[in-house]
């Protein structure tokens, strides 16, 4: 089996892996990076994305062994560097953007990639890019609110301090 | 009160761990040495096992063990929980459920064989290699011929497809026949209340673990309600003892429904576990959840509304088919029963009901409670019948709510369907919705969307619904077989801080932050010192875990109950302090004062008196601060509702868009009204979802046409308007120590005759007479109504 490097959260990592094994697969099973969830067989739910060399990718449709000496983000890898929650996993807290918290994952690196692109997205932009990420929870909502949130946009708040 | 009492809107603690991705989900937990499981499941409907041969599958590299039905034949059934007597007294039909399939498959998906590996791979590639002879036999997939035409059986052995022919109330058939004979006015509506399939994004997976060295058996699933899985496997299934069985449920990652019922996989791992001495460890795909977890709703209905001339109701009467699939799953016999005609009475003053409900096998995957369970069909059926009605009669659909509603003077109120509501304010919700939604804007909206081609419609709706299904000695008498209480333990530890063991499970209900702001409240202390413990068998006390919106309004109860007893120990511990008696000590904001003096304790001090009892009436007060309460309802809870949508209808293509949807609910109490929003808003996308997009549809041969997320269309962020939520209209549960009635289904109860309402009154503005459009109201079945 080949021996696959990635730069994970900052860090090279390394795993041997089948050539049918799939980066989220890699991710949870080799690399114990449970954070990153899988939700569906067919690409469609979300929550597994992390972000390739910058770019939002759904980790269980790309093959690990493509991906020698990629640069990953997961969940993992998200919070201030003392810990505390970064702005768009505090802005999830604070509008109540989870519930189960298994799409959360997903939901919070799509956000990451979508306010890179675009720092200050109409809500109508925030539910269009949001179409590769279920949540069978919020309905969205708090999601919406959390993301708009975040851009610096003012949204109703929920949350007491 | 402290902050974080009841009524803050209180941010989840539990969000850290799942916004950083140390949340801890059943397919996250690996125990040293784990095997893989993997499941042979059947591609036919219908067929006659003749043979399953793993010879082969058990040479490949890496397999452990292989199982079929065969090894599990000594064992016992997967029961339903709740007996049904048909009408005529027969009790219902109970076919026997086993871990994996025996004689025949009877859906497709039904499991016939596992394999256990050393890797999940190897396990999936030895379940191809397993040779199976399945004769395929015809399928009973549509309810109505499976009634008519019971030539092909689902089970042979019961020699019907009728699970049971139920009654409600059966003593009021006759005079609620003669009232809609002898009515003005008899409005009639058959619809369909579609099949859905759950989806909670977390799949389905179960860990088994065996210690050879203590004979104890440990059980990880994703649970709604550990205890019971525990029971159904102890005492039903595998006969392994109670106190040799943990069952725990980790962090799950949402169920509505789905969790809440022991799967033949469960046992499977545990049997494998003690057969392998390695843990074992399942985890579904999304095409086996959609093959293999309980579907929802599936109801074929027939609906009749009598009312005089100026609208008054005289009797509701429905027929009813409802799909129980290939098995009686747990709570099968219960949703489209006991959780549906009881309902059936609606907000109204209606003299008389009758609901016939038959329950049909059909080789489908079995049909269970999800998300609102039954109450959304009967919410469906009645406010569909009434908007028609009203249309007939050409009464405003609020003026005809608003007539027949139960008036907040007129509670406790017994209904026609043989509930007692204890409280509500229908007229006050109504009246708030007229507002909040801007009625009197609708015009100029309508107008605005007509310029750009569009047809609007306003639907409105009003629920009531029940929760919180108890009390066991009633229900005991209708054929439940378990008991609907729930239980806390309250244990302050010995430097004041306190750990709270629950019987309900948040499966994304925020109980670890809501549960200890009601002990924070009760006890003046920082909720930030109050923890929650659930979802361990062996921590917990037994309780019936979380579904029907059930988890504050009876377990929260429980935690209520356990508090005052805590208070009322403490008290004691307090006076002896205080060396007064303990009539004369009072508490408030955590701190025992003797009356009218300043001479206090803190809480605080008193719990370290309670477990450092050197100066300490021994004799007359037990050392420690811990009690426990099982707390039986007195009745259900009846939250309500009045919810009001606008949808533009494209006349070119007949897809419809929610413009806006907005839910006022009665939910008593609110203890977190953040979390109770987040609640609401999440069954509106459900409940949207089946009104637009969902469906759980099979071919002819029982084939599954929507088993992936490609074609059976979840709700996304672009399919969802923003949504309107209000809670602020409460009136009490007067029964419940905290007031609470349960906030956990409503939205997707209250929905989906909101939005056919609204479709079906945007048609009729544009000229189009169409009385129904069944869900999920897609663009082609608009657009076939509007050109008949
Ligand atoms: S798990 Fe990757 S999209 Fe669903
Ligand atoms: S929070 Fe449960 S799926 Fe999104």
């Amino acid at each position: 089996m080949p021996k696959i490097t990635m730069n994970i959260n900052g860090r090279d990592m390394s795993a041997e892996v089948e050539n049918r094994t799939l980066l989220a697969t890699m991710l949870r099973e080799k690399l114990h990076l449970k954070g990153t969830h899988v939700g569906c067989d067919t690409s469609q739910c979300g929550a597994c994305v992390v972000h390739v060399n910058g770019k939002a990718v759904k980790s269980c449709t790309i093959f690990a062994s493509e991906l020698d000496g990629a640069t990953v983000d997961t969940i993992e890898g998200q919070a201030n560097t003392d810990g505390s929650l970064n702005v768009i996993q505090q802005a999830f807290q604070d509008h109540h953007g989870l519930q189960c918290g298994f799409c959360t994952p997903g939901m919070v690196m799509s956000a990451a990639a979508l306010l890179k692109d675009n720092p200050k997205p109409s809500e109508a932009e925030v539910r269009e890019y949001l179409e590769g990420n279920i949540c069978r929870c919020t309905g969205y909502q708090g999601i919406v609110n959390a993301i708009m949130a975040a851009s610096g946009q003012d949204v109703p708040s929920v949350a007491a301090e | 009160m402290p902050d974080g009492g009841i009524g803050a809107p209180t941010k989840r603690r539990e969000d850290t761990r799942f916004l950083t991705g140390r949340g801890k989900y059943t397919d996250d937990i690996t125990p040293q040495n784990t095997s893989y499981c993997a499941f042979a499941r059947s591609q036919v409907a219908n067929g006659k096992i003749n043979s399953i041969d793993t010879s082969q599958a058990t040479k490949m590299p890496g397999v452990l063990a292989a199982f079929t039905g065969e090894d599990f034949v000594e064992v016992g059934s997967n029961p339903a929980g709740w007996l049904i007597n048909s009408r005529d007294g027969e009790p219902m039909k109970e076919p026997k459920r086993p871990v994996l399939a025996h004689g025949k498959v009877r859906h497709v998906g039904d499991a016939y064989a596992a394999v256990v590996a050393e890797t999940l791979e190897q396990a999936m590639d030895a379940v191809e290699a397993i040779e199976a002879d399945i004769d395929e036999l015809d399928a009973v997939v549509d309810m109505a011929s499976a009634v008519a035409d019971p030539g092909t059986l689902v089970h042979d052995e019961i020699e019907t497809n009728i699970c049971f022919d139920w009654g409600w109330i059966e003593d009021n058939r006759a005079a609620t026949d003669e009232a809609i004979k002898n009515a003005p006015h008899v409005t009639t509506l058959e619809l369909v209340n579609n099949r859905l399939v759950p989806n909670a994004l977390e799949p389905r997976a179960s860990i088994g673990e065996y210690d050879p060295g203590t004979g104890d058996y440990k059980l990880t699933t994703t649970s709604q309600n550990p205890h019971l899985s525990r029971l159904l496997v102890s005492a039903f299934v595998l006969g392994i003892p109670e106190n040799k069985l943990t069952v725990l449920a980790p962090d799950v990652g949402g169920g509505f429904g789905s969790k809440i019922y022991h799967y033949g996989e469960e046992a499977l791992v545990l049997a494998a576990a003690k057969k392998l001495g390695r843990p074992v460890k399942w985890t579904a795909t999304r095409t086996e959840s959609f093959l293999s977890d309980a579907h929802g709703r599936d109801h074929v209905t027939k609906i009749e509304l009598a009312c005089e001339k100026d609208g008054s109701f005289i009797a509701f009467r429905t027929e009813t088919l409802a799909n129980v699939g290939a098995y009686l799953s747990n709570f099968s016999t219960a949703t489209p029963t006991f959780l549906h005609g009881t309902l059936m009475a609606g907000n109204y003053t209606v003299p008389n009901v009758y609901v016939n409900v038959k329950a049909v096998f059909t080789n489908t995957a079995p049909v269970d409670a999800y998300r609102g369970a039954g109450r959304p069909e009967a919410t469906f059926s009645l406010e569909r019948v009434i908007d028609k009605c009203a249309r007939e009669l050409g009464i405003d659909p609020v003026e005809i709510r608003r007539k027949n509603f139960i008036k907040k003077d007129q509670y406790p109120f017994a209904t026609a369907a043989g509930l007692e509501y204890d409280s509500g304010d229908y007229d006050a919700l109504m009246d708030g919705l007229e507002k909040v939604a801007d009625f009197a804007g609708f015009e100029a909206r309508r107008a605005a969307s007509a310029k750009e081609g569009k047809l609007r419609g306003l639907g409105i709706n009003s629920y009531v619904e029940a929760c919180g299904i108890a009390p066991s000695n009633l229900v005991g008498i209708l054929g439940a077989r378990v008991g609907l209480y729930d239980a806390a333990t309250v244990r302050v530890n010995p430097t004041g801080n306190i750990s709270v063991m629950v019987g309900a499970h948040s499966h994304g209900q925020g109980h670890e932050t809501a549960f200890p702001q009601i002990v924070a409240d009760m006890l003046g202390v920082d909720a930030q010192t109050v923890d929650i413990v659930h979802g361990d068998t062996s921590k917990i006390p037994f309780g019936m875990g979380t579904y029907g919106s059930r988890s504050l309004a009876v377990c929260g109860s429980a935690v209520f109950r356990a508090t005052e007893k805590v208070i009322r120990k403490a008290t004691l511990i307090a006076a002896h302090m205080l060396e007064d008696s303990p009539e004369n000590i009072e508490f408030s904001d955590g701190v025992f004062a003797i009356k009218g003096t300043n001479k206090t304790v803190g809480f605080g001090d008193v719990a370290l008196k309670a477990y450092i009892p050197h100066d300490y009436p021994i004799d007359a007060i037990e050392p420690g601060l811990e009690e426990t309460a099982f707390y039986d309802p007195a009745n259900f809870t009846y939250p309500s509702g009045a919810y009001a949508s606008e949808v533009e209808v494209d006349p070119e293509t007949g897809k419809v868009t929610v413009c806006s949807m907005v839910a006022l609910d009665d939910f008593g109490v609110v203890v977190n009204p953040m979390i109770v929003t987040g609640q609401v808003e999440g069954g509106l996308a459900q409940g949207i979802g089946q009104a637009l997009l969902e469906n759980g549809v099979y071919d002819e041969n029982g084939q599954l046409l929507s088993g992936s997320f490609m074609d059976y269309a979840m709700p996304r962020a672009d399919d969802l308007p923003s949504f309107v939520v209000d809670h602020s209209n409460e009136t009490r549960c007067t029964h419940n120590p905290i007031g609470s009635k349960g906030c956990g289904e409503a939205g997707a109860i209250g929905s989906p005759p909101t939005i056919v309402n609204a479709v079906v009154d945007a048609l009729a503005r544009g000229g189009h007479d169409v009385d129904h459009i069944d869900m999920p109201v897609s663009p082609s079945r608009v657009w076939a109504a509007m050109n008949p």
